[in-house]
């Protein structure tokens, strides 16, 4: 179930929503020109679609890259989940009661949480190849590595994020409530499905905030890596160092609301 | 020795004091037995004890540790048996245990050797390789109890252990809890709603109610103390008013007719009735009708918490919570 909506979205977005279908010239006015004009045009065309999305020549590649931080965002919105249930059948007064850290309980959660998201967004990556993510032939294990390792950093972040959440929350209607207040925003008002530049600059300035916006653009920087353009490595470090930094943050916090506001309800 | 010390245990949720100043001791090696209506503090109390919750104000000390500063050593010595079903479903039921172990920090190797123990203990041994899914209502408690014994706790703690059970399962368990406590000596609190089940398993009651102990003491005490045994007779002869004579016979404490009907209470109610027609028959009186009624721990029960119904503000998760738990057990 949780693999069907992201492979939609890719479907959807990716191949009906094609952006760069709608700065195209006609077929009939291309013939039209002598063809070092067209080339001419063709140039200036990937120049200014590469300028807007970062880099990446046609739509799918760049939303596909986005969906994998999407389908990480997903799971990890359900981490949380997990515990308000484990608090309605009663497991979870199993584990307050057995002498383990408070901690380690959310440790826990977010660690299958990340296992379950990693997994996931491996097999979209997978369906996107299929479905015509373009990636050079100079990819190697070390971007490969670079993606998940970017994937896990958010993951981390985004499930602590969640779990924090949910644990003073009783009953799961609210979680719901408050799960898909944030899901919306945290999503749209990325750089995952949309280039950063053509939004307003209010918008720009949440994006700029938005973790999902970081780990995307990681994806992206490795997946151009593979078209033989050199690593950027200013570009992949900010990425990581900002990811790295959401992640210690939200899983600290996590541990410390744990410890002091895990009860039963 | 004592190992459950409660001074002044308190808990107020907002405006409502759900436990009232409890102060009560439980002594190594007993089965207390802690009654009371539904929303009278119970559970809170259990709470607190288990160190699931923080009291207000007040002190408990289980096993000799503070359940607020020395929580995690309290959660070590204790064993708790929820009433909620909460072993997995999705594994067996020797992984179920072991996940408990790890919980525990029980050593793998001992683990092992304990687990079976326990589980040859409640009978579960032949189906510890099935999946949970399969157990009947009554074996998911059984094993939820091995799983409290796993760790070897000073104190079970049991949450209405029979809520739900079948006859024949809800005797099983006592056993079970008869045992624990007899070839192991293993101190036991438990909650219930039925009284013949803390009649026949307790040592020693408390019933609560509104927060506050309102009883403590064996059962006997406490029948004995809403007014003992009561002999009923009806004499042959309905002319005369005996209830003076009867009123001096050994073991009488007091003797009234009503119609024809003398109702007369006495001190050790088997002892006493033989005595009494004795005596009777010696005042050549003869006897048509005769019945023993000894107090029941309900009676005690009413007594202390009173007829009315509670209209205790209603909790629809805790509803939902108790038709849940009944209809898993069922199942």
């Amino acid at each position: 179930m949780m693999i069907i909506q992201p492979v939609i979205w890719l479907g959807l977005f990716g191949k009906a929503f094609n952006l760069t279908g709608l700065v195209s010239i006609p077929p009939q006015l291309l013939n039209q020109l002598p063809p070092y004009i067209t080339i001419q045009i063709a140039e200036i065309f990937n120049q200014m679609i590469s300028s807007i999305f970062s880099g990446i020549t046609d739509y799918f590649t760049y939303m596909a890259a986005g969906m994998l931080s999407v389908v990480i965002l997903f799971t990890s919105m359900f981490s949380g989940m997990s515990v308000v249930w484990d608090r309605r059948f009663g497991f979870l007064n199993k584990l307050l009661v057995a002498p383990i850290a408070r901690g380690s309980i959310v440790i826990a959660k977010v660690t299958s949480s990340v296992i379950r998201g990693l997994f996931q967004a491996a097999l979209v990556f997978a369906i996107a190849f299929a479905f015509g993510l373009k990636i050079g032939d100079a990819f190697n294990v070390l971007d490969l590595i670079g993606i998940f390792t970017g994937l896990f950093l958010l993951s981390l972040g985004l499930s602590s994020l969640f779990i924090a959440l949910t644990i003073r929350i009783r009953s799961w209607e609210a979680h719901m409530a408050v799960v898909n207040l944030l899901n919306l925003p945290l999503m749209f008002a990325s750089s995952a499905l949309f280039p950063i530049n053509i939004m307003p600059d209010w918008l720009q300035a949440i994006v700029k905030v938005n973790p999902i916006s970081y780990s995307s653009d990681l994806i992206r920087a490795f997946i151009l890596h593979s078209h033989s353009v050199g690593l950027d490595i200013s570009r992949i470090t900010l990425n990581f160092e900002v990811l790295i930094a959401f992640a210690t943050i939200f899983s600290l916090i996590g541990i410390v609301l744990a410890e002091r506001g895990l009860r039963k309800g | 020795m004592s190992i459950i010390e409660t001074k002044g245990l308190t808990k107020v949720f907002g405006k409502l004091i759900a436990v009232d100043h409890v102060s009560f001791n439980v002594e190594e090696g007993e089965i207390f037995g802690f009654l009371g209506p539904n929303g009278a503090g119970k559970t809170t109390t259990i709470n607190m004890l288990t160190t699931l919750l923080k009291p207000t104000e007040g002190t408990a000390k289980v096993a000799g540790m503070d359940i607020v500063k020395d929580a995690n050593k309290v959660r070590s010595l204790i064993g708790l048996v929820p009433q909620d079903l909460t072993v997995d479903e999705d594994l067996t039921g020797m992984e179920n245990m072991l996940l408990q172990a790890t919980l525990y920090n029980v050593p793998k190797e001992v683990a092992k050797k304990r687990i079976e123990e326990v589980l040859s203990l409640v009978e579960l041994k032949d189906v510890a390789n099935r999946k949970v899914e399969t157990y009947s209502g009554g074996m998911r408690k059984r094993l939820e109890l091995a799983e409290g014994l796993l760790h070897y706790p000073k104190v079970l703690f049991l949450d209405e252990p029979t809520l739900g059970l079948d006859v024949q399962t809800r005797a099983v368990i006592w056993d079970y809890i008869k045992k624990l406590k007899e070839e192991h000596g293993i101190t036991i609190f438990m909650t219930t709603h039925y009284m013949e089940e803390a009649d026949a398993l307790c040592d020693r009651i408390a019933i609560i109610d509104y927060g506050k102990i309102r009883a403590l003491g064996k059962p006997k005490e406490l029948k004995d103390s809403i007014g003992g045994d009561v002999i009923e007779l009806v004499l042959s002869d309905y002319s005369k008013d005996f209830s003076e004579d009867i009123a001096k016979m050994p073991y009488v404490i007091d003797a009234k007719r009503k119609s024809e009907t003398y109702r007369i209470k006495v001190s050790k109610g088997e002892e006493a009735l033989p005595k009494i027609i004795e005596n009777i028959l010696k005042m050549n009186l003869k006897v048509s009708k005769v019945s023993l009624i000894k107090p029941t721990l309900d009676q005690v029960y009413l007594e202390y918490t009173g007829r009315s119904l509670r209209e205790i503000e209603g909790n629809r998760e805790e509803v939902m919570r108790m038709m849940r738990n009944i209809r898993r057990v069922r199942q």
